[in-house]
């Protein structure tokens, strides 16, 4: 099924219902008016795989595909194309599809499927508007062989050229194997429906008889999976309902395309509120940690923050929130996990939402607390290097309003990737309890004064000149030393300055991201 | 009992003074508030109180130039300000934790006597003789619990020797520290084995807050009222009783909401008490101001509890109640002016109220401690009759360290009536997010209609809730204004998802408002509404683009589920989820430290028999088995310290 060019919360959308309801067997062979075969065909149509299918969807607790659809959009928005189209296979039978038991043809994904998806999506590139996959595949149609796979391909080729160009978001809702994974993966984000939806290459058989593993469907690609161990899926909701609600609150984030600015949104949080939890919200003891989420909910608008990726690699918190209305990525350490070090898995969790909001005109703003890059063999093995260079290169990229706060450790190498001044910061404020610096103050002792007899006050020396913003202010790495308090107020005013912020790149066919 | 106490009251007060340097004098006492660095609330705050305030300071009146407050949070804050309006400068002692608390920021100067636990900062004797000798403070003001209570008095016992004199005075009885105060150490006992367990947790309770184990076996009245006298004596002989407080709303033997007047005693009980008050003052020569506790029969027999020669945690209602400033009158007489007033000129005006706001769940045994920052705090100070004792900013910590109070709230009104609406308005009007508090239940208590009459007891709380605190109960009308209220803010969100500021978003659909058909799921029920709004008092405390929402209404947060009409109607096919099975696991329920496990894996348990002990706020809990099993698995040891939620022991 396909939709095109609807409103979701008072937008244009295309909306990609790839499985469920899809093209529709031949029923009408005898001979009958126009006007009745035209409306007995939207009857079918709108039944999608018959009453007796819809039932046993909604006793999984799925829901079919025009449900979801009229659960997304506003009521009365949608418009969908190409109900008439018909498979292409002739040799279809029905007994193949049953033990999958998707409403229309188990959402296994036919030429004519691909081609309306290809349709609609070269619609929303042309128009600008968003496209939204709810995915509920079982994979290539084998009956149609290579034809499938072709259309595959077709969908792929779209995802990739619509890239940067229009957001694209995948919702799982049901079983997505085979090829058909690639499609959500190229997609800028994949949700997934907690107990439901699957992802994989392969399925447990086929595990099973290749690796001899033992493992279910959910161990090998539910939705836990996905989110807290691969890193594959943003995000994950209890069921459909949810699902849906919580896509369509996303949605109004985001702009139409590239060609749109970040959408602006009336606001009711006034721009210059003072946060006096603030001032004392970073503990006196700089090993202590602190929520950083709690920064982030105090800074924005009404405490709304839609957190991407909030069980993966949690030692860096990302998400969309609204500053005065406007719609704002926010990147932060988290001093809770893992100190708010960078690792392989938080620098690519940090590049990639980086990039989005790049490429989609969204500030970023951005918080450190980080004591560097994560040591030992197993990251270096991992190839730290490389991975944590795609962070750098996307701060350095970046030529959206870039503001950065440091509430406290800014060191060594992580402190320049985090969208230090000196990537272009536009504008770089320091907390009070902010110390920049290329390590902390035992280990830089530990090295400087190698043998030293009175470590404890060569340590107090290197904090008194180096563990505070001094240094970094006196070099106008940091623009200003700020009241923690005022920094909300200091953040709107900033954005409104920078939105008319315009950076010309030299020409070139595209970079090259270390991946 | 009452000679023995009195005897403790005069040879603290002697005993201490002894103590101290010359030039220093205890001055045993407690609280108000403002803020050095301030935020705009501290100010309104500084203007309520002024009105609640006492009578005027005179400047001729020369007392001391500099005290120390051994003391923190809400009652060193209190202490401060008084002594600001005296033009005495202040010194706060204060733990590493607290480095940055109100109470420090407030005093002029600042020492750090320790790291955070009390025995070894706010109780740390050396450590503050060093602070006042260092910072030359002429005097210490204790405020109440740490250095303000009397531990020098009272016999050492073992469980054994508990047990037999608990016999002698017969059961029940009540095991408590004898330095303590406010239901910490508190027990009772109804046999000897409740004896022998209120004793070992007793103990070791008073041993860690207050630094002393030692304990008191008294005669323990069943249902009474708890009221006490307020009494104020000078170092010339004269003595004053300035009206009761009614502390009957208990739970654990520690007061939640307190008044003055008391709504039981007649003005010739109210006299008799008030005179054997004095009475017993006189007879110590007791010169500071002092409470001497009352239990009282439902026939308004009285019955000596005890005196305590400090002031109280709830003192405000009675100087809201009479004018005057319990601070400055002891620091008045500690320097040995007389008193100012004579009986007669003490009258009662109006009716205040006090609650103890906590950071407590309520719905578990009417208050188990929740820690956390208070990400946001707005205390309801824009309200008339208004006074708020509080220690703490937004951002403030609430730890394991210390007392979980958040701050006392008073309310002040011409009659009963009036202090108790202002109450319920202040309550509602009050924004606390970040930890659990118990606005719930005191709200629930105000408006109880046994306790609008008066009909009240020690037993009030487990009387009125016999299965614990379950929330508000809403009636019809008030459960279809909660419905409307959901139902409004639903339908906002919505609309203003499509308030954008560019052309590119002009929706395709026209909103139509009188077409919003919704579905909210309360209490497992689901109603089906159209929204209007009638204007009470609520907060939203969170919203969730899944259709979940908390409101807070009428005190209590309801969970709701609120979805459009076709959303709900496709929700029902969606699946129930299997919720984890916990009679078999036990969990911490309030972030803690294990003081002690009894079991380890491979032991059979019976039901109900203790596992661990978790200590918390300075309470130990007693953690026990659900059922009978054998355990499977130990999580925690002594010493970890354990978050909510987190997993201690497994049985098969």
């Amino acid at each position: 099924a396909a939709a095109l060019r609807v409103a979701a919360a008072g937008a244009r959308l295309s909306v990609l219902a790839s499985g469920l309801r899809a093209a529709v067997r031949s029923l009408c062979s005898q001979l009958t008016s126009v006007d009745e075969r035209i409306e007995n065909k939207r009857r079918t149509a709108l039944l999608g795989g018959g009453q007796r299918r819809i039932d046993a969807q909604h006793k999984r607790g799925k829901l079919t595909a025009r449900e979801r659809i009229s659960l997304l959009l506003d009521p009365g928005s949608f418009v969908e194309s190409d109900m008439f189209v018909e498979h292409r296979c002739a040799d279809f039978g029905m007994a193949a599809d049953k033990n999958k038991d998707f409403t229309v043809f188990g959402g296994s994904l036919s030429g004519a499927h691909a081609q309306k998806i290809c349709k609609i999506m070269d619609q929303a590139v042309t128009v600008g508007a968003p496209v939204i996959g709810l995915n509920d595949s079982g994979g290539a149609r084998i009956q149609e062989g290579v034809e499938s796979l072709a259309g595959y391909a077709d969908i792929f080729l779209r995802n990739v050229t619509a890239s940067g160009v229009i957001p694209q978001i995948s919702l799982i809702m049901g079983p997505c194997a085979g090829g058909a994974v690639y499609s959500p993966a190229l997609t800028d984000f994949t949700f997934m429906v907690k107990d439901t939806s699957y992802l994989f290459i392969t399925g447990p058989d086929v595990v099973k008889s290749v690796t001899n593993e033992d493992v279910t469907q959910e161990e090998l690609g539910g939705a836990k999976t996905h989110t807290t161990m691969s890193g594959v899926a943003h995000r994950a909701f209890e069921n459909d309902v949810d699902a849906l609600c919580n896509l369509r609150d996303f949605f109004d984030y985001l702009p139409l395309s590239s060609q749109d600015p970040a959408p602006v949104r009336e606001c009711h949080d006034p721009s210059d509120r003072l946060v006096p939890e603030l001032d004392t919200v970073v503990p006196l003891e700089s090993t202590k940690a602190y929520d950083m989420v709690d920064i982030i909910h105090s800074v924005v608008d009404e405490r709304e923050f839609f957190e991407i990726m909030p069980t993966y690699a949690k030692n860096i918190v990302v998400g969309f929130a609204r500053m005065n209305g406007r719609t704002v990525g926010i990147v932060g350490n988290q001093p809770k996990v893992a100190s708010g070090c960078l690792d392989i898995n938080s620098s690519v969790k940090g590049a990639r939402f980086v990039r989005f909001c790049d490429a989609f005109n969204i500030p970023l703003i951005t918080f450190v607390d980080v004591p560097g890059f994560l040591p030992g063999t197993a990251q270096e093995y991992g190839g730290i290097i490389r991975h944590g260079a795609k962070l750098l290169y996307a701060f350095a990229e970046a030529t959206v309003p870039k503001v950065t706060v440091i509430t406290r450790k800014a060191y060594g190498g992580a402190y320049d990737v985090m969208s230090s001044k000196h990537l272009c910061g536009d504008t770089n404020y320091a907390w009070p309890t902010a110390e920049i610096a290329v390590m902390g103050a035992k280990g830089a002792v530990e090295i400087i004064f190698k043998g030293h007899e009175n470590v404890e006050a060569a340590q107090a020396e290197y904090i008194e000149k180096f563990a505070n913003p001094f240094p970094a202010a006196v070099r106008g790495f940091v623009d200003d030393i700020i009241q923690p308090s005022s920094t909300r107020a200091r953040i709107c005013c900033d954005l409104d300055v920078l939105a008319s912020k315009k950076v010309q790149r030299p020409w070139r066919k595209h970079a090259n991201i270390p991946l | 009992m009452a000679g023995l106490w009195v005897r403790t009251a005069s040879l603290v007060a002697a005993g201490r003074r002894g103590r101290w340097p010359q030039q220093q004098q205890l001055i045993l006492s407690a609280a108000l508030r403002t803020l050095k660095h301030v935020p705009h609330y501290s100010r309104k705050h500084l203007m309520v109180s002024r009105n609640l305030g006492s009578v005027g300071y005179d400047p001729n009146e020369k007392t001391f130039d500099k005290i120390l407050v051994a003391n923190r949070g809400e009652i060193a804050c209190r202490v401060i300000k008084t002594c600001k309006k005296m033009g005495i400068k202040t010194v706060a002692i204060h733990s590493d934790v607290d480095a940055t608390s109100v109470h420090v920021k407030m005093a002029d100067e600042a020492v750090c006597v320790g790291p955070a636990p009390t025995t070894k900062s706010y109780l740390n004797m050396d450590a503050i003789m060093e602070a006042i000798k260092k910072t030359r403070a002429q005097a210490v003001h204790p405020g109440y619990g740490f250095l303000s209570e009397n531990k020098e008095f009272a016999r050492c016992l073992d469980a054994e020797e508990a047990v037999r004199i608990a016999r002698e005075i017969g059961y029940p009885v009540m095991i408590k520290a004898s330095a303590g105060g406010g239901g910490k150490g508190m027990r009772i006992a109804w046999d000897d084995e409740e004896t022998r367990d209120g004793f070992r947790l007793s103990s070791q309770e008073a041993a860690s807050s207050f630094g002393d184990d030692r304990l008191l076996i008294e005669k323990f009245i069943d249902n009474p009222r708890h009221i006490e006298i307020q009494v104020l004596g000078d170092k010339h002989g004269n003595a004053l009783w300035l009206n009761e407080r009614e502390c009957s709303i208990q739970r654990r033997n520690q007061k939640v909401v307190e008044e003055a007047p008391s709504i039981f005693l007649d003005a010739e009980t109210r006299r008799a008490m008030g005179e054997q008050a004095v009475a017993l003052a006189k007879a110590v020569k007791y010169s500071s101001a002092g409470t001497v506790e009352f239990l009282v029969d439902s026939k308004k027999n009285f019955y000596f509890l005890e005196m305590n020669t400090r002031l109280q945690v709830e003192h405000p209602v009675t100087e809201c109640i009479t004018g005057l400033d319990l601070v400055q009158e002891m620091i008045r007489v500690a320097k040995g002016y007389p008193l100012r007033h004579k009986q007669a000129d003490i009258s009662i005006n109006g009716w205040a109220v006090e609650c103890r706001v906590y950071a407590e769940d309520p719905y578990k045994s009417f208050g188990l401690p929740s820690i956390g920052r208070l990400s946001q705090y707005q205390e309801p100070l824009h309200l008339p009759g208004v006074r708020i004792d509080s220690g703490i900013q937004p951002g403030s910590d609430i730890s394991i360290y210390y007392d979980p109070m958040i701050s006392k709230l008073i309310t002040y009104g011409s009659d009963r009536t009036e202090a108790l609406k202002r109450m319920e308005d202040a309550l509602d009007n009050y924004v606390i997010r970040g930890v659990t508090h118990n606005i719930a239940l005191l709200r629930e208590v105000i408006i109880n209609s046994r306790f609008v009459k008066g009909d009240i007891s020690t037993k009030f709380l487990s009387d009125v809730y016999p299965d614990g605190f379950k929330g508000h109960m809403l009636t019809k009308s008030e459960k279809n204004q909660l419905l409307a209220i959901a139902s409004s803010l639903f339908v906002a969100f919505q609309l203003r998802a499509q308030h954008f500021q560019e052309h590119s978003r002009v929706p395709v659909i026209k909103p139509d408002i009188a077409n919003w058909e919704l579905s909210i799921k309360l209490h497992d029920k689901v109603h089906t509404v159209v929204a209007s709004n009638s204007g009470s008092t609520f907060s939203c405390l969170s919203r969730e683009a899944g259709g979940s929402m908390n409101i807070q209404f009428l005190g209590t947060v309801y969970k709701m589920h609120i979805l459009t009409k076709l959303a709900a109607e496709l929700n029902k096919f969606m699946l129930e989820k299997v919720a984890e099975d916990t009679s078999s696991v036990l969990y911490s329920p309030m972030p803690g430290v294990v003081v002690a496990v009894s079991v380890k894996p491979g032991d059979m348990v019976a039901e109900g028999q203790e596992i661990c002990v978790i200590e918390a706020m300075k309470m130990q809990n007693s953690m026990t088995a659900g059922k009978t099993g054998t355990v499977k698995s130990v999580h925690c040891r002594a010493g970890d310290t354990v978050g909510e939620g987190d997993l201690l022991v497994e049985l098969e």
